[in-house]
């Protein structure tokens, strides 16, 4: 198994640590990871994106031009990342803020309205684990009970109690995610 | 790079490249850091900061008032025979090359490490190999070489800092890991190298009576010093250094071979470079192309028998770096006109992407 993954957002709306976590997951389930961010300009209040590869076998390339599975959270990302999803590969997009639409046809492609949900749900802090959980609701790669422990081993001991809460927001992503084509 | 060996689940921790690197110097045994911070390596510094190792190995960390001073601080830990190290990036490193030049003069061990950014001038950011000359042909003044190590992956940021350290003590001389942004700033698996302990001073007088740690009255005073103003004397430190990386050159050459037994076209490239093209070797072989790729590990010693013997192998070569082609003058000196040595490079902090690779192999070496 390899999946070939990207995160593209605003800075802040935990794109790096989402990819974090499913890193660990992998982890967790004993597979090869790796966890590329940006860390130039776009990281200082543009837009960030983190490439994270899950394998069975060694990691060759950290660094890709194409992707099994794109998460794009806000317009400028789902322009630059649309058109690198691998045919037949999947993309999830948050459509707060869009007013242009993913448009490929040869692409499974899935909608998360996690934002309007975090808002209207005073959880705007587990934002990112709502589309984790959407992501592993269309794309199995890891199991929630690898996540969970990736959590564990990845946070510090005092917040160790928000981990049900993160749970719950993997739960409630699994209930949102919706295909649109 | 990555080693797929099962490993227990508990030692394998995930982490940047920098964080490695600053956990490994403070398990082998590491005495002092003095830097300066600078994108992207700047977690080297802070993560030993979080370790706090002066509460448990003694380790010194100290932050720099600019580079200049970083480097003359090693110098000065070097001459007392302690496991001194700094770390920079392109432009800081460049502020360093006058005290680099006296450190390898004065025959002093200790470890540099450069996470190389864009340059030139202050440059970028992202991650570039513009440094490639700097590093090997001597980035000071005057005729030294630094033991220098290119680390493809985070448990290599691991183990070369390990490595670095012994070779830089085993010869006296400083040694380079040459890294890059992405490197760097990537995590990966990694299994961290066991502790050993710092050596005490009584140790550190035995096994190198060079050290400057005060003078009994049994001894001759030591004298550690990069000049010579008798042209004679000088010449003599030149030709013992000269002596020192013909050894070096004989003993220390590290190189990967991916999928060359049978191959007609070889790539040359370190680093994060070599990850990228072993991905285009890959998707060549998936084509039907054979395609091989060496990954030299050290760059100096650079593995020029290896490439040598391929010279005679293989149809054509390509080198593949993120600058405008420096290690390809190396290359085209092993193999002298034997066979083609086309060059593909990107510049100023872009990463070649595996298919730019394939591309490139394609039209300019197999055609």
């Amino acid at each position: 198994m390899k999946e070939e993954i990207i995160i593209a957002g605003f800075g802040g709306q935990g794109v790096l640590s989402m990819g974090k976590i499913l890193a660990y997951s992998g982890l967790m389930q004993g597979q090869e990871v790796s966890w590329m961010p940006s860390y130039g300009p776009e990281q200082r209040g543009g837009t960030a994106n983190v490439t994270v590869i899950l394998s069975d076998e060694r990691i060759s390339s950290p660094v890709l031009n194409s992707y099994d599975t794109a998460i794009v959270l806000n317009q400028p990302s789902l322009e630059r990342f649309e058109s690198k999803v691998k045919p037949g590969g999947t993309l999830i997009f948050d459509s707060n803020g869009f007013h242009k639409f993913p448009t490929r046809t040869d692409i499974n492609i899935y909608r998360i309205d996690a934002t309007e949900y975090a808002y209207a749900n005073d959880s705007t802090k587990t934002m990112n684990m709502i589309i984790l959980g959407g992501l592993l609701k269309v794309r199995p790669i890891v199991k929630v009970a690898n996540v969970l422990k990736g959590l564990k081993k990845s946070l510090p001991d005092r917040h160790h109690h928000l981990i049900p809460m993160n749970e719950k927001a993997i739960e409630v992503g699994m209930e949102l995610i919706q295909k649109v084509n | 790079m990555n080693d797929s060996k099962k490993q227990n689940i508990e030692e394998v921790r995930l982490m940047k490249g920098n964080e490695a690197i600053a956990h490994a110097a403070v398990r082998c045994g590491c005495d002092g850091y003095f830097g300066y911070p600078i994108t992207p390596q700047s977690e080297i510094m802070e993560t030993l900061m979080e370790l706090e190792p002066w509460n448990t190995t003694g380790m010194v960390v100290l932050q720099a008032e600019s580079e200049t001073s970083s480097i003359n601080m090693v110098y000065g830990g070097a001459g007392c025979g302690k496991r001194t190290m700094t770390s920079s990036s392109s432009p800081g490193v460049s502020l360093m090359q006058e005290g680099i030049s006296y450190i390898a003069c004065a025959e002093l061990p200790c470890l540099i490490v450069n996470v190389m950014r864009g340059g030139p001038g202050l440059g970028t950011i992202q991650p570039s190999q513009a440094d490639y000359y700097q590093s090997v042909k001597g980035g000071g003044h005057g005729d030294y070489k630094l033991i220098t190590l290119a680390p493809a992956s985070v448990q290599e940021m691991a183990d070369h800092t390990v490595l670095a350290f012994d070779l830089a003590f085993k010869y006296c001389t400083p040694a380079l890991i040459l890294a890059d942004g992405v490197i760097g700033q990537m995590m990966e698996k990694v299994v961290l190298p066991p502790f050993q302990p710092r050596l005490t001073e009584e140790e550190i007088r035995e096994k190198y009576p060079w050290a400057t740690l005060g003078k009994p009255s049994s001894r001759k005073p030591n004298i550690i010093t990069s000049l010579s103003l008798e042209a004679e004397e000088m010449e003599t430190i030149n030709l013992r250094l000269q002596r020192k990386y013909r050894e070096i050159e004989k003993n220390e050459v590290l190189f990967e071979e991916f999928s060359c037994e049978d191959a007609e076209y070889l790539v040359v490239a370190f680093g994060t470079t070599a990850r990228v093209c072993q991905k285009a070797v890959e998707m060549a072989r998936a084509e039907g192309i054979k395609a091989g790729l060496l990954r030299p590990i050290t760059l100096f010693p650079f593995p020029t028998i290896a490439i040598s013997n391929y010279a005679d192998k293989v149809k054509g070569m390509l080198t593949v770096e993120m600058s405008a082609g420096q290690m390809i003058d190396d290359v085209k000196l092993v193999v002298n006109g034997r066979v083609p040595v086309q060059f593909y490079g990107r510049m100023g902090g872009i990463v070649p992407s595996p298919d730019e690779v394939l591309k490139a192999l394609k039209e300019k070496v197999v055609k």
